[in-house]
């Protein structure tokens, strides 16, 4: 079963009311900051909640980093813009005595219902602050197209004006989008207790953007020889592992000493078996936000196995995670008539 | 007294490094993907990439490698057999380094080969190798090796150095090691014109690399900040991934495991992490350092209070790479900050 995103009138209802509406390339909109911080304070001056999650101006052009906000001040650093990337759901498994206000875009959303679904916390202690998302920009491909070191970085409009030292460029945004953001087809947060800006139109999946499909086209011999060359570059610092909100074992396979899965070192098959076994465990969780690729330092391309197996499941079982969070995920689950084709 | 500086044209640069390979081991920063660099064995001094600033991994990696076999074993009858794999062949040659990877390297030498304790497979890897130190006209945003007692230019634990002219790179030979190769008839004598524009870029790239941070007085002030509620805010964006120590030039923590199977095996030294879990997990099941709250200010102590204790100096470098790399975009440079700006 598929849910069904928040309507386009459902927004009236939480409070988006005195946002107008706007088109994707003019998002980057201030006003979604503003309401952002002034929801934050609310909360945190009701103390409805102990800090609210969001993003704050990172250090470096291009980034936004994770902030805690513990008092109505602290707020007012809460900002929006096309790069709050990361999926600030990995952090509500540290914060497990406290109640959270949660800045969440589609994705994030999703990791929320797919872990409340998973019973990771009790509904009652999370305050989900919607974020209808624009998706968020790619630092690295931005990067690759300069000429040198981006020292500024602004966004107006549909562009992106990045500066160094001698150099200025004017970008088309959507042009430099995280690839799981172009894929992405639930922009909306399915579950919010309030939203930022009233809900924006769904995007198809165009075939350049499939990922999984592309993937699933090439040659196995081909498939195997990207797939290896990629994992090869692993470092196993589990950056992908930490950044992702559905990996929360209290002990991960490749920690366990009794019994041993996999060879501590960098041998090939063990860092290839690392990555498919962490793929596999998303089967049926993932959002496909991305934050696992985004977190690699050796930008290892990741997304597209998690894409490929989101997709299975769509076809299977007809589900996708985290829309719904009655739905039970397929793979905990079991139905007598159930798809079972693979037994021969 | 050393030999005058040479130069070396970048036409003739695959050559000469094919001239080395001949007698050395050479290793240097490799182009894995776009964006993506290593310092590695050379099988072809094609895959030399000396363009990019410093490589992911840095050049600690060379001497103390992510996954090192300390020795083989395998059962022969009543005996066990004991293979060590400590001794280095070739004679080696490092090029590419950047001023701030070496001088982590020097801070390692106190640990691994120090008064207290020689390690053998990082002692004979730096007994052999010769290190080609190579300028940084172009400091990034995120370098600050200027705080920490280095600069872009900084040729300490350099045996040559290379200044990048443009169409060529200016030879320095700074020790007996590195005069070795002065005889190398791809290199030619420099002009007092090159000199000249390398001191030129010297003076441009240091007055680039200013950074106002100032640690002065970092390890007094750690002293009284043990049990601070600074750290409760410094952790809360850790994710507790291996990010930053992995690529920090100068943390060294490792961890042995055997790896055997059927008597047979290995032992293996790999990297290990002050930011995971499992790194101060006892046998018991009691962990020491239970939270990222812990396992940060493990991080920043050691390198801003037990090393300047054990050592005289901090160990950071500048290098920036876990400001560049963090996925959660912790700064490093703010967090000092903080700390001496309460």
């Amino acid at each position: 079963m598929m849910a069904n995103a928040p309507s386009v009138g459902a927004w009236k209802s939480i409070g988006a009311e005195s946002v107008q509406p706007f088109s994707p390339i003019r998002q980057g909109n201030p006003m979604i900051e503003q309401r952002i911080r002034e929801k934050a304070k609310e909360l945190l001056s009701r103390k409805d909640v102990d800090l609210v999650i969001g993003f704050g101006r990172g250090t470096l052009p291009l980034r936004a980093t994770p902030l805690f906000a513990r008092t109505p001040e602290e707020a007012e650093e809460l900002i929006w813009n096309s790069f709050c990337a990361a999926n600030l759901a990995t952090y509500l498994h540290k914060l497990s005595r406290f109640k959270v206000g949660l800045v969440v875009k589609g994705c994030d959303s999703r990791s929320v219902v797919a872990l409340l679904r998973e019973r990771r916390f009790e509904p009652e202690r999370l305050f989900l602050i919607g974020v209808p998302c624009q998706r968020m920009v790619d630092r690295r491909k931005v990067q690759r197209v300069a000429p040198g070191e981006i020292l500024d970085a602004r966004e107006q409009g549909d562009r992106i004006i990045v500066k160094g030292e001698d150099f200025e460029i004017h970008l088309k945004r959507d042009e430099f989008l995280y690839s799981s953001c172009q894929a992405c087809l639930h922009r909306n947060p399915p579950k919010a207790d309030w939203l930022a800006s009233p809900p924006v139109e769904e995007s198809a999946l165009t075939e350049a953007f499939d990922e999984a499909r592309l993937f699933e086209e090439r040659p196995s011999e081909e498939r195997w020889n990207f797939f290896i060359k990629e994992t090869s570059r692993c470092i196993r610092c589990y950056a992908c592992r930490e950044a992702c909100p559905m990996c929360y074992c209290s002990e991960c396979f490749v920690d366990s000493s009794r019994p041993k899965w996999i060879g501590s070192g960098l041998d090939p098959s063990d860092l290839a078996f690392y990555h498919i076994v962490r793929a596999y465990h998303q089967t049926g969780r993932c959002a496909g936000c991305g934050a696992c690729e985004r977190a690699c330092p050796m930008e290892i391309r990741l997304s597209y196995l998690t894409q490929k197996l989101n997709r299975d499941v769509k076809e299977l079982f007809e589900f996708e995670a985290g829309l719904d969070p009655k739905d039970r995920p397929p793979l905990s689950t079991y139905e007598p008539d159930d798809w079972q084709e693979f037994i021969k | 007294m050393r030999r005058g500086p040479a130069k070396l044209e970048k036409k003739n640069l695959k050559a000469f490094l094919q001239t080395l390979m001949e007698r050395y081991d050479l290793f240097g920063p490799v182009r894995l993907a776009e964006g993506v660099s290593v310092y590695k064995r050379i099988d072809d001094p094609q895959e030399v990439d000396l363009s990019s600033a410093n490589p992911q991994k840095p050049l600690k990696e060379v001497f103390f490698a992510q996954s090192e076999v300390m020795f083989r074993y395998e059962k022969a009858g009543r005996k066990t057999e004991v293979r060590s794999t400590e001794e280095v062949e070739r004679e080696r040659i490092v090029l590419g380094a950047r001023p701030c990877d070496i001088a982590a390297v020097l801070l390692l030498d106190q640990v691994f080969s120090g008064k207290d304790y020689t390690d053998v497979y990082y002692a004979k890897k730096r007994e052999k190798t010769t290190l080609i130190g190579l300028a940084c006209n172009r400091p990034l945003s995120t370098c600050f090796c200027a705080s920490m007692g280095g600069g872009p230019f900084v040729r300490r634990g350099s045996d040559l150095f290379w200044i990048d002219l443009g169409e060529a790179y200016l030879v320095e030979f700074l020790t007996e090691k590195g005069e070795a190769l002065s005889q190398n008839t791809l290199l030619e004598k420099a002009d007092a014109s090159e000199i000249d524009l390398a001191k030129a870029l010297e003076q441009r790239a240091s007055e680039k690399a200013t950074s106002s941070l100032s640690i002065e007085g970092i390890e007094k002030r750690l002293d009284e900040m043990v049990e601070s509620p600074f750290w409760d805010r410094v952790q809360e964006k850790c994710i507790g991934c291996r990010v930053c120590t992995y690529l920090c030039p100068t943390c060294h923590c490792f961890d042995i495991v055997d790896e055997a199977s059927r008597g047979q095996g290995q032992r293996v030294r790999n990297w290990d992490s002050c930011l995971s879990p499992l790194y101060s997990l006892e046998t018991s099941g009691h962990n020491p350092r239970p939270t990222t709250r812990e396992r940060t200010r493990q991080r920043l102590m050691h390198k801003f209070n037990y090393f300047p204790k054990n050592f005289g100096s901090v160990a950071c470098v500048g290098c920036g790479r876990c400001i560049i790399y963090c996925p959660a975009h912790f700064d490093i440079r703010k967090t000092l900050e903080e700390i001496l700006v309460p």
